[in-house]
């Protein structure tokens, strides 16, 4: 590993000029926000990027802010195997999500972002596999959304749980 | 063996057929090979040397048709309830069912969208195991009370008969084996 002197986050800032710029309240590590429109083409240039060398896409997490605007967000972890750095990757979602699959970039986002479709209803545009992975494909609802009840609905296997709303009274969430 | 060979030389038990059938029933008391979630470390160490279940004739079958018991070692969830219960339909009768604990018992702390809130939900329980997870010992306990419930049971009364599972009065031979709607 071979760590040449701090981050360059100005690389960045300067190639996408008002399309990306710095969470500065993030310290643990870079943090940068961007739009679903150019994600694609700053995943690229950061895995391809000589500077960068991000060849390990690590983590993507959903984020649900209801009743926040924006109320979604994807968060990604890279890491550069051979500089041993890492960078967040914020990206706000609109209502109902959707954002573009990095999966042709990192074949190892298809998991993670049939994870976040399976708990967030987040749709990945052009993935190549988009199903539930976690719950079963006839399961109704996004279980992680704040407004999913965290006991679920009340079936046989589930007494506990509360009255299932019907689609157009209450928040199902979409189904596909 | 040479003082027993010697002893019990052509010689002639009785019996009643409750007692013989019973005992072999008791005494040969074979577990599916099947864990779920943490319980199942448990159960692998009550079958390993130290804790030994073979010497109460239990020995773990990798297969549903040579088993007796079913041992919920785990936290069902909703998604594998079904498999579960194809399972037990795969035992050939008689069958017995241990909940293994907490949340094979009630959920424990599960009590979310995913989790199967108790087991005897889908299948029917004979012994429950409590702890989280039960020790070893715990496990033994359990099958000791399994042996002591098939020890008392009577074949000849029609009472008790009825009570057996899965007879076609109980309300879970009436469910479909699997199906959508046990999800």
């Amino acid at each position: 590993m071979n760590m040449a002197g701090p981050f360059p986050l100005q690389n960045i800032i300067e190639n996408f000029n008002g399309q990306v710029c710095v969470d500065a309240n993030v310290t643990d590590m870079p943090c940068v926000v961007v739009y679903p429109k150019d994600l694609l083409a700053l995943c690229l240039f950061l895995r391809d990027d000589n500077a960068f060398q991000f060849n390990f896409m690590a983590d993507i997490c959903g984020v649900d802010f209801y009743p926040d605007l924006p109320r979604y967000q994807l968060v990604y972890h890279l890491y550069s195997i051979s500089l041993g750095w890492r960078l967040r990757i914020k990206c706000p979602l609109d209502d109902p999500p959707k954002a573009p699959t990095i999966t042709p970039i990192w074949t190892t986002a298809n998991w993670h972002e049939r994870e976040a479709y399976d708990m967030f209803g987040i749709v990945f545009e052009d993935h190549p596999d988009l199903r539930r992975i976690y719950m079963w494909q006839d399961f109704e609802g996004w279980p992680m959304r704040k407004d999913f009840p965290l006991r679920g609905y009340k079936d046989k296997y589930n007494p506990f749980g509360e009255e299932k709303p019907t689609i157009n009274n209450g928040p199902v969430g979409d189904i596909l | 063996m040479g003082s027993l060979t010697e002893r019990y030389k052509d010689n002639v038990l009785f019996t009643t057929s409750d007692n013989i059938i019973n005992w072999s029933r008791k005494s040969s008391l074979w577990p599916e090979t099947f864990g779920i979630a943490c319980c199942a470390i448990e159960m692998i160490a009550a079958g390993c040397a130290r804790y030994d279940l073979d010497r109460f004739g239990v020995v773990f079958r990798p297969s549903p048709r040579q088993s007796d018991v079913m041992i919920i070692a785990g936290t069902v969830t909703k998604k594998m309830a079904p498999i579960i219960r194809r399972l037990y339909d795969q035992m050939p009768e008689p069958r017995y069912v241990i909940a293994m604990g907490t949340c094979a018992i009630s959920g424990g702390v599960y009590n979310t969208y995913s989790v199967v809130q108790g087991s005897d939900l889908f299948v029917p329980v004979d012994v429950h195991v409590a702890g989280c997870p039960p020790r070893p010992d715990a496990l033994l306990h359990g099958m000791v009370l399994l042996q002591e419930k098939i020890i008392a049971s009577r074949h000849s009364n029609p009472q008790l008969k009825e009570q057996e599972q899965d007879s076609p009065q109980s309300p879970l031979a009436k469910q479909p084996p699997f199906s959508k709607e046990n999800v």
